[in-house]
């Protein structure tokens, strides 16, 4: 690139003050934290206001159910990070391409694998048990994030790039059945090498779960946990939002990637390398995508070549949630999202009296969800209104 | 087999055979022939093995080189019955696999014609097509079976006559549920259309799964089963022309004849809405809209009205296929409408040709025969070269990797042929308008 090119870029970034660097930084975060509290307060007034008109008929429900309130909000927690994380990667696509990367569901899912992969090689090789915990955590996912975001990268230049000016349901077709090669190439992988259809994902002792508090109920209190894993993931997925709003905001990278977003053809004028910053965004997203999937695949325990699918199309309801293209929007879709499907997953039940099994409705709500949001506000909470171009 | 069309047809020897073979004497010399010999080779090999599977892929690959030559439509017509009414079935009392294939085929050819008319004619990709059709699977297995009673205290599973009502009922709910859904969702664009229609697939799954309490309507994971066939009320008579030829048919030959033709009438008949459809005012205000909404709002298209319509025909089709398919199946349980099923439709829309009539039902069969018969076939050969010390993994069985396969149609298909291998011509100018 010119250098007459990169001198005023450099005054307009130099004309920021750290203050200002720090406020777009950790604006965001604020936000999220905002939601976060916002999304447990409003849910939990909700779940006691239930639970009290229903505790006439029943004086024990109210009990239990708050009982079981602060583990359902850690709960809602961890979920939110996952969808968030997962739905980064579809809203950054979306913001360049205005394409759905309907694969994004399996380049989480490979993330998973290679972690499974890299854990089941150390165990292997004697060193797994011996490893500390971070460490093990540093390695897989770094690994995870590389391999997942080459692979989206290279999706991209196989199966989209050569649709780009296509009619939009091209390219959306050739998206689902490269989602599906993945899933069964990663199968056809999986089960003919030790790691099996069901990898177990070995890691070393990440030590007992943390106790955070004790409600007392009855003789013996019940406790409230959260497992050490649970903490790794959420600290991880909050150190890359940060990351990525720094790159996204405060960098030359991010700069081009915004100008992409917002025009194409004119960001090319400027300068921008348009299919470089395209391929960049694919891998930034996937790479996102892959270190969830590790982190995810480390506090289930096993990972599955069809793992993917549900996660994704609930991210993808996340991203759309939060406002699609937005990238805080993602994150604040990704946790308002964790945060309902936890609610529903514990409370339906003990609503129903066990007539409704939480677990299988949570993935209808949703879905509602992602329709209720399409009809009556398509721009996400956070999203701004567009009108259609002619 | 004439599979010249204007634009593939190039110089030499393939043009000028298809130049012989495509009209006139040459056609009608051709066709008998072709008929003959294939039919002549199935009926007197009937056994499973891979030349009957080849045979009977080129079998069914005539009807198209009937469609595409031009002879006379009487000898057409001629052939189609003489071919699809007289040999198949013959054929299918020698050897019943065959005859379900060809069965499947067509449940899957009008399941692909419906799913055509929304994706293929309006532009609206829907991947949850397979929810409709399991909404009239269900309904007949419901109501046919003592899941009645377990839904509704003290009712009885009503007479198995009324299945032929019933395809009606499910050509009606079907179209109902069709606009259920697309009421809400239509006023979407495209992309977020596909992802809601995919969700609402998995809806319909999970409630099939988890509907069997605080009522059980679905009987859960396990299924239905015993769901009942209609009764042959010209079973007796059909056995005596049969009988007549030489041949013993038992109950379950008979009923697969039955469904055999019963599929093939709805075939005929989905095909001829469908094509009336395409040509109508109707068809006309769907080919606008997918081309451009804005414009077609422009010219005063109902842009939602048109929609839903061709989400409710679509959904219809699919409706009615559904409690002709859990008749035939007599077993139905939520992993039959996965999305892979869904899935597996779209790939034969577009394989075929999207928005065109013959080549979706070309797209249905080719899939179908893939799914059913060739990848079985490979898995054979495979397994044998596993005996003969090739180096081919244990684990690999191809008939298990559909998802790999419809994946790979779908990428090759968009990025080389997106106008599918029989492409309308309106849609080939629309995806090739930059290239000249």
């Amino acid at each position: 690139m010119a250098a007459e090119a990169k001198a005023p870029t450099r005054r307009v970034s130099s004309q920021r003050t750290p203050a200002e660097l720090l406020r777009v930084i950790f604006l965001p975060l604020g936000q999220l934290l905002a939601f976060i509290l916002g999304s447990a307060v409003v849910l939990g007034l909700i779940v006691v206001v239930l639970a009290f008109l229903l505790s006439r008929s029943d004086p024990k429900i109210l009990q239990t159910a708050l009982a079981i309130l602060p583990q359902v909000i850690i709960d809602g927690i961890v979920r939110g990070f996952l969808f968030a994380t997962i739905a980064l990667g579809y809203t950054m696509v979306y913001g360049v391409l205005e394409f759905i990367n309907f694969a994004h569901g399996e380049i989480f899912m490979v993330g998973g694998f290679v972690g499974a992969g890299v854990s089941y090689l150390l165990n292997q090789w004697g060193i797994l048990a011996n490893l500390p915990a971070i460490l093990f955590v540093i390695i897989v996912v770094l690994i995870g994030m590389t391999v997942s975001g080459l692979l989206a990268m290279g999706t991209e230049r196989i199966a989209y790039r050569p649709l780009r000016n296509a009619p939009r349901l091209v390219p959306l077709i050739s998206a689902i059945g490269m989602s599906l090669v993945l899933q069964d190439t990663v199968r056809l992988v999986a089960t003919n090498t030790p790691l099996g259809f069901n990898a177990r994902f070995e890691t070393p002792n990440f030590g007992k779960p943390f106790q955070l508090a004790t409600i007392p109920l009855g003789e013996r209190g019940i406790p409230v946990l959260i497992g050490p894993k649970a903490v790794v993931f959420i600290v991880a997925a909050m150190l890359m939002l940060l990351a990525l709003n720094y790159l996204v905001n405060a960098t030359r990278l991010g700069k081009a990637i915004r100008a992409v977003a917002q025009d194409r053809t004119t960001a090319s004028l400027m300068g921008v390398n348009v299919n470089q910053i395209i391929s960049l965004t694919f891998l930034i997203g996937g790479a996102l995508g892959g270190a969830a999937g590790v982190l995810f695949g480390m506090n289930i325990g096993t990972v599955n070549p069809y793992m993917g699918f549900i996660p994704g199309l609930k991210a993808f309801t996340a991203a759309v949630l939060g406002g699609i293209g937005n990238i805080t929007g993602a994150m604040v879709g990704g946790i308002v999202l964790g945060f309902l499907e936890a609610f529903v997953a514990s409370y339906l039940s003990l609503f129903t009296g066990g007539a409704f099994s939480g677990a299988s409705y949570a993935d209808i709500a949703a879905f509602s969800i992602l329709i209720l949001i399409l009809i009556f506000r398509p721009e996400g909470l956070l999203g701004e209104s567009t009108t259609q171009k002619v | 087999m004439a599979k010249s069309s204007p634009q593939t047809s190039g110089t030499g020897v393939w043009a000028q055979l298809s130049g012989l073979l495509g009209r006139g004497p040459g056609g009608y010399a051709f066709l008998s022939i072709y008929a003959l010999v294939t039919s002549l080779l199935l009926l007197f090999n009937p056994r499973t093995n891979l030349f009957t599977d080849i045979v009977f892929i080129l079998f069914l690959l005539m009807i198209l080189a009937i469609y595409r030559t031009k002879v006379h439509i009487g000898f057409k017509i001629a052939l189609g019955v003489i071919t699809l009414g007289l040999v198949l079935p013959a054929f299918g009392t020698l050897n019943p696999y065959y005859i379900d294939v060809a069965t499947q085929a067509g449940i899957f050819a009008t399941l692909a014609l419906g799913l055509n008319v929304v994706v293929g004619f309006a532009g609206l990709l829907d991947l949850g097509y397979v929810a409709f059709y399991a909404v009239g699977a269900y309904l007949w297995s419901i109501f046919s079976t003592p899941q009645v009673g377990l839904m509704i205290a003290g009712a009885t599973p009503i007479p198995s006559g009324w299945f032929y009502g019933f395809i009606l009922v499910g050509l009606t709910v079907g179209g109902v549920f069709g606009v259920l859904l697309g009421l809400p969702v239509l006023r979407l664009r495209g992309d977020y259309l596909a992802i809601v229609t995919l969700g609402f697939g998995e809806v319909i799954r999970v409630l099939a799964v988890n509907l069997d309490k605080p009522v059980n309507i679905t009987n859960g994971a396990q299924g239905i089963k015993d769901i009942e066939r209609p009764p042959l009320f010209f079973g007796d008579a059909f056995r005596a022309i049969a009988g007549a030829f030489g041949m013993q048919l038992d109950d379950n030959q008979l009923y697969q004849l039955f469904f055999y033709f019963m599929v093939l009438v709805v075939v005929l008949i989905t095909i001829l809405i469908v094509s009336r459809l395409k040509n109508s005012r109707i068809g006309r205000a769907w080919t606008a809209i997918r081309e451009d909404e804005t414009a077609a709002i422009a010219q005063g298209i109902p842009l939602v009205r048109m929609k839903l319509m061709a989400f409710a025909v679509g959904a219809s089709f699919a409706g009615a296929m559904g409690v002709i398919f859990a008749s035939k199946q007599l077993f139905i349980n939520p992993p039959t409408f996965d999305l892979l099923r869904s899935i597996g439709i779209l790939t034969m829309v577009i394989l075929g040709g999207l928005g065109n009539i013959p080549g979706v039902i070309l797209g249905a069969v080719l899939v179908t025969l893939l799914d059913l018969q060739i990848l079985p076939r490979i898995a054979e050969i495979l397994r044998s070269a596993q005996k003969a010390g090739w180096p081919i993994p244990a684990a690999f069985d191809p008939t298990q990797y559909q998802r790999l396969l419809f994946g790979l149609l779908m990428i090759l298909m968009m990025i080389f042929r997106p106008e599918g291998i029989l492409p309308e011509d309106r849609r080939r100018q629309e995806l090739h308008e930059d290239d000249e």
